[in-house]
């Protein structure tokens, strides 16, 4: 149906509630790319198989809750108690596990955690799920003492160590609801706020999200109320907004589990900004190696329009917005903002000096708005809970939340969300479950982001901090080194990485980087001399001051910072050709 | 706005490349020729501007509008010395073009530490943008990415569109485009 006041709004959202809470038990099962990977499809195929109707009403889908390490994850939803999470479920187990629901008993070997209280942030309403469904009748094979007993020895997910720390904004809905049906984003209070922002005025809106402090989560960190007051204010036949979707770096996937899990939020984002700068047509540019990230995207566009919320006179107001995908070719180099729109116009993703800069003059010329995936997925709750909420959670300089992907030598991997200001330490040790003795440093920020040592990381984290450091926010890769890490051959992946992806159309990276790789495969070979490294050292600076892009001026960061803090592991490769990591083969040279 | 101390007016939509010549302040360029649009990817005009926020920042003088209140210096120690390392990487990968040659000469480079490519092209574009211009299509133009860039024709196929109006070859800086004369057209 098309919605066209808040009261049909209010209709959608009890459907979406009745398929959030069904008054049978089922099974739900994380399948965004992360849980694909670690074999959900097989665990649901043969869960679904040995389903008895009678008892178990039919599975669905919900993205990803974040905890990679305990994939592949199932919910068993039970009415009027909660959600219970089974982890590592493969198909024995999954079998094992619905045979014995179907008999009311609760498999206890695979439990991960209990959801017995749920938490919308964006009205900040607690619900009790012991409430619902809301009607009066539930069919349960549950008996309530038994599971009562069982319950009580489970920890609630906010009790975990991997979550208690965190605090979900942008991955409010992801692992609660069905991506791929937007009854169930408006069931946790979806879509409320578009109706609030339609009533605000468009530099009331501005204001608000400037007080947020909400800086660019693409990783510059641009403050996006003041983007968003150079857009409005530049005049333009037409004006446009974009999502930044092409999210490259390695052992990064912030973005992917956005789309994947809970494309509306960031759509919505995306309405009230158009509404905003006054823009009719957006695009989320996504690369095209998300494929399910694209097909849950077009299928929320779809659903958004069948309601009214995008397309013509969006929820009854006077206000046209449409959104058309745009998906990348496999260029890294696609995630800087002018290469992006290059793209988006059918030319070579190459990106162009600014000024101008996107909101005077950006795709096709015109004022363009462009943010990150997750930027966008912020505004909801900016406009609902108030600006001060959000700055609340985050540092002087720096409001909010920060999503990190947190990948390499710890022992819990993951996507998590946590305030604007957590220390590294509280990170990879609190959350990720190092010991801080096996760990040499962490890479921030993809692939150009510098690597910081164990010393620094009591270290209060925002953008500032990080560039003081030597590296970049970036987009929210968290690659942990463990100790048998050689930082020389790390600092030439990386750099290789970047220089394969670099657009090659300027001077300092296309051939600035390739003599930085030359020089890095002469150390890990032995055939390095020790004034090598100061010209490497040279490169890099000129690189980072000469480039012509973002690409180009952060690519070397993963060198310069291994020469700051681990210029020793350089020498030794130089001079005693030796690799204290045991990764780099000097040839037979070695003893 | 200023260039190296000196007061100028200037009128909007200019560069400070175009304002720089005018009073007689040299730039080196490469890639960058009038009438075409410059894209600023040599590097070799680089010149420190100031930022609203006080920082110092290097800027391609042939892409950079000038706006009121500029500060533009075009011979500090960090412009030098980026440039020699420009020249001095562009002449590793052309050491026998003449051009690049004189262009090192200009920024105090006589020869380069890199190891020799021994190519002809420096990727400045220009014969891609003069192509455009003089054909209106692209006949040739850039293909791949990072080092492994090259102007080529589409799909290394000699397209029929090519009329052989020589603009690219004409524009060329480093003579890398030779004009050849052919009599069938299958061997073009």
């Amino acid at each position: 149906m098309k919605i066209s006041s808040i009261e049909d709004l209010k209709k959608v959202k009890e459907s979406g509630i009745k398929s959030l809470y069904p008054k049978k038990p089922k099974f739900r099962f994380g399948a965004a790319s992360c849980g694909s990977g670690a074999g959900i499809e097989a665990t649901r195929n043969a869960m679904d198989d040995a389903r008895i109707p009678e008892k178990i009403g039919r599975s669905s889908t919900v993205g990803c809750i974040g905890a990679c390490y305990a994939e592949p994850l199932v919910e068993l939803y039970i009415p009027r108690k909660g959600r219970i999470l089974f982890k590592n479920v493969g198909v024995e187990e999954g079998k094992e596990i619905i045979n014995a629901a179907a008999k009311g008993k609760i498999k206890k070997k695979k439990v991960f955690c209990k959801i017995e209280n749920e938490y919308c942030v964006i009205n900040d309403e607690k619900r009790e799920l012991s409430e619902f469904p809301l009607t009066d009748e539930i069919e349960s094979p549950f008996e309530e003492g038994y599971l009562d007993e069982i319950l009580k020895k489970i920890p609630e997910i906010s009790e975990l160590d991997y979550f208690k720390n965190q605090e979900k904004i942008v991955l409010r809905n992801a692992g609660y609801i069905n991506p791929e049906n937007i009854e169930e984003y408006i069931a946790r209070s979806g879509y409320e706020t578009l109706f609030k922002a339609f009533q605000m005025d468009p530099e009331e809106i501005i204001k608000e999200v400037s007080n947020s402090k909400l800086r660019g989560r693409g990783g510059a960190g641009f403050p996006i109320g003041r983007k968003w007051k150079l857009c409005k204010d530049s005049e333009g036949e037409n004006k446009y907004v974009i999502s930044n979707g092409d999210e490259g770096d390695p052992g990064a996937y912030m973005d992917r589990v956005v789309l994947e899990s809970d494309p509306h939020s960031m759509i919505e984002g995306m309405i009230i900004g158009a509404y905003t700068i006054g823009a009719n047509e957006g695009f989320i540019f996504i690369r095209n190696e998300y494929p399910k990230a694209v097909k849950r995207l077009e299928n929320a566009i779809e659903q958004a329009e069948k309601h009214g919320i995008l397309g013509k006179n969006i929820l009854g107001s006077n206000f046209d917005f449409k959104i058309e995908i745009s998906r990348g070719g496999g260029a890294f180099v696609c995630g800087e903002e002018t290469a992006l729109m290059s793209a988006i116009e059918g030319r070579l993703p190459t990106p162009r000096p600014k000024p101008p800069y996107p909101t005077e003059s950006g795709l096709w010329g015109q004022p363009t708005l462009i943010n990150n995936v997750k930027s966008w997925a912020n505004i909801p709750v900016i406009l609902s809970r108030g600006s001060n909420f959000l700055a609340g959670l985050g540092t002087e300089r720096s409001g909010g939340t920060k999503v990190f992907s947190l990948v390499g030598d710890v022992r819990r991997r993951g996507l998590i969300e946590v305030r604007m200001g957590t220390s590294l330490e509280d990170i990879i040790v609190g959350i990720g479950d190092a010991k801080t003795e096996e760990v040499k440093a962490v890479q921030t920020g993809g692939p150009s982001g510098g690597f910081i040592p164990t010393d620094f990381f009591d270290t209060p984290l925002d953008y500032e901090t990080l560039t003081e450091l030597g590296s970049i926010m970036g987009s929210g890769g968290l690659v942990v080194a463990g100790e048998n890490t050689c930082m020389v051959d790390m600092a030439l992946y990386f750099l290789n990485f970047t220089l394969s992806e670099s657009c090659g159309q300027c001077t300092p990276c296309r051939e600035g980087l390739e003599r930085m790789r030359d020089i890095l495969a002469d150390i890990t070979e032995g055939d390095a001399e020790i004034k090598d490294l100061e010209l490497l050292r040279k490169l890099a600076d000129y690189i980072e001051d000469a480039s012509l892009c973002g690409l180009g001026k952060t690519a070397p960061r993963p060198v310069l910072t291994t020469l700051d803090h681990f210029e020793e592991e350089y020498r030794e490769h130089v001079e005693e050709k030796t690799c204290r990591a045991g990764v780099c083969d000097f040839g037979g040279d070695r003893e | 706005m200023s260039i190296d101390g000196k007061k100028v007016t200037a009128s909007e939509g200019r560069t400070i490349l175009d304002v720089a010549s005018e009073i007689g302040i040299d730039i080196p360029t490469h890639c960058h020729k009038e009438p075409f649009e410059p894209t600023g990817v040599c590097r070799i005009c680089l010149v420190e501007i100031r930022s609203p926020e006080g920082e110092s920042e290097l800027h391609t003088a042939c892409t950079y509008p000038v706006r009121e209140g500029l500060e533009v210096k075009t011979d500090t120690e960090r412009v030098k010395r980026t440039r020699k390392l420009t020249a001095e990487l562009l002449l590793a990968r052309c050491p026998d073009s003449e051009a690049v040659k004189k262009l090192a000469e200009e920024v105090g480079v006589e020869k380069t530490r890199f190891s020799k490519k021994d190519l002809d092209c420096t990727l400045c574009g220009l014969c891609s943008r003069a192509c455009k211009t003089a054909s209106g299509n692209s006949i040739i133009t850039f293909v791949n990415r990072g080092p492994d860039r090259e102007i080529i024709t589409p799909f290394e196929i000699f397209p029929s569109e090519c009329k052989g109006c020589g603009a690219c070859a004409e524009i060329c800086p480093t003579d890398a485009i030779e004009m050849v004369e052919v009599e069938d057209s299958e061997e073009k």
